[in-house]
């Protein structure tokens, strides 16, 4: 660095002020990507340093990269690059199905989507939700459809499982990668499909012990233990309450 | 290097990015990251009142960049001066943000240092001007705010004064008399010993 020796202190001073950009500064801009295996085929997924922000199964895109990266750049505004090292725990939240511990960046989200998706991500493998249980427990009992949206939106599918929540009549519903990966996503997942499915063509939309007075969705872990002997059916919480039944604290629904 | 690499922050930023980026976007991008991160980080840092937030602006600086990139025909790119270009894009959001925090004051203490140590200090010359530019930085953030970014692009960031004018979208002559004012007005607060 040369210094013009009539360079008055001043600015000399003022040129001390200049700083360096943190180590890792190119990090904080670009996303990094790679393919990972998921519960029914490949996955593309994409992190930027703060979490996983992006999620799509590769047939989706028909195993085209570019299309996949091309998607992302336009939807995120965000440089993509290659990355080397999966994000911590991803492996094992794809396998377990738990995709609590892990950090994801939902800036992009807005708060009402945001809520839905922090509530989606509560639901355990194996069970799943109505539309209408995730619209009332944010607090917005009304804003069912909003609630679908949101989760048609969700841009980490699969690791915030929305192919959990279904539609209240026990039909799984709709599905940003068509209905059919949903159901396959569920069986793999081993939910009682048929049967709810079944239950739900009767009317019958929750399940009782009349052993603990407990009444779950079909789905409920809680509910599935439940003794052929000792199973009450029933079409809606009215009943259930008629019955003399309390809601189940896990599934919570009513 | 170029004259007006004098200045800490500017690294030798080679003439043919603009028409790499507008043949491979995603292939230049990361040069245009490497050559101006440390101008648009000092923007922030020294210009906004809330220097911990300086990365995270600046990150958004260089990802809204890209954005915009990504829509700009290839003749427009080639041709572009990137570092005024970057530069403004950080004083807009730099604004919005002030705006949108309800111009609350300005935090004048030193949160992030600037490193340009040489090595050869002991810890007490280290202290010493470390207290000197927490003053000097303090006493940038009591300028009006075109004074203050006019002065900070022009001896902080180094910016030659037509990048100045571009980055602030006013006449060089405007730029000048901004940079001018401010120095003097910073010259008028300092106690003599430190200046």
């Amino acid at each position: 660095m040369t210094i013009d020796p009539l360079v008055e202190p001043l600015t000399d001073q003022l040129a001390g002020l200049a700083a360096t950009a943190p180590t890792g500064f190119a990090d904080s801009v670009f996303a990094h990507w790679l393919e990972v295996d998921g519960p029914v085929g490949p996955l593309y997924v994409a992190f930027t340093d703060r979490g996983i922000n992006y999620v799509c199964p590769t047939a989706w895109v028909d195993d085209d990269r570019d299309q996949f990266l091309e998607y992302y750049r336009a939807r995120f505004g965000r440089p993509l690059r290659p990355g080397t090292r999966a994000p911590a725990g991803l492996a094992g939240a794809l396998r377990s199905g738990r995709g609590t511990g892990l950090d994801y960046d939902l800036r992009s989200v807005g708060g009402f989507d945001q809520a839905v998706l922090a509530k989606t991500l509560e639901i355990p493998r194996g069970e799943v939700r109505p539309y209408a249980w995730v619209a009332r427990e944010i607090g917005h009992p009304r804003a069912v459809r909003a609630a679908g949206s949101a989760l048609g939106r969700n841009p980490v599918p699969i690791l915030i499982p929305c192919h959990r929540v279904v539609r209240s009549d026990g039909a799984t519903g709709n599905y940003g990668f068509g209905p059919q990966l949903k159901i396959d996503l569920l069986h793999v997942e081993e939910v009682n499909l048929d049967e709810t499915r079944q239950l739900g063509r009767r009317g019958i939309h929750y399940l009782a012990s009349d052993t603990t007075g407990v009444f779950c969705f079909p789905s409920c872990a809680h509910a599935r233990r439940i003794t052929t002997s000792h199973r009450v059916e029933l079409a809606n919480v009215s009943a259930a309450v008629q019955a003399g039944c309390r809601a189940c604290r896990h599934c919570r629904p009513a | 290097m170029q004259p007006d690499g004098e200045y800490g922050v500017l690294r030798d930023v080679t003439d043919d990015l603009p028409l790499r980026l507008s043949r491979d976007l995603e292939q230049a991008f990361p040069d245009v990251v490497a050559a101006h991160q440390h101008a648009v980080f000092t923007t922030a840092l020294r210009t906004s009142g809330r220097p911990e937030d300086a990365a995270d602006i600046a990150a958004e600086v260089f990802c809204r960049a890209y954005a915009a990139l990504r829509g700009y025909p290839a003749e427009r790119i080639g041709q572009m001066q990137l570092r005024p270009w970057l530069v403004t894009i950080a004083l807009n959001l730099l604004r919005n943000e002030a705006r949108a925090a309800g111009r609350q004051p300005p935090n004048v203490e030193l949160t992030t240092e600037a490193s340009v140590g040489d090595g050869r200090e002991g810890p007490e010359e280290q202290a010493q001007r470390r207290d000197g530019q927490a003053r000097l930085d303090s006493l940038l953030t009591l300028l009006p705010e075109r004074q203050r970014t006019a002065v900070v692009l022009r001896h902080v960031v180094g910016l030659p004064y037509a990048e100045l004018a571009a980055a602030m979208g006013c006449p060089e002559g405007t730029a000048k008399s901004h940079v001018a004012r401010g120095l003097q007005r910073l010259r008028a607060s300092i106690p003599k010993e430190t200046a």
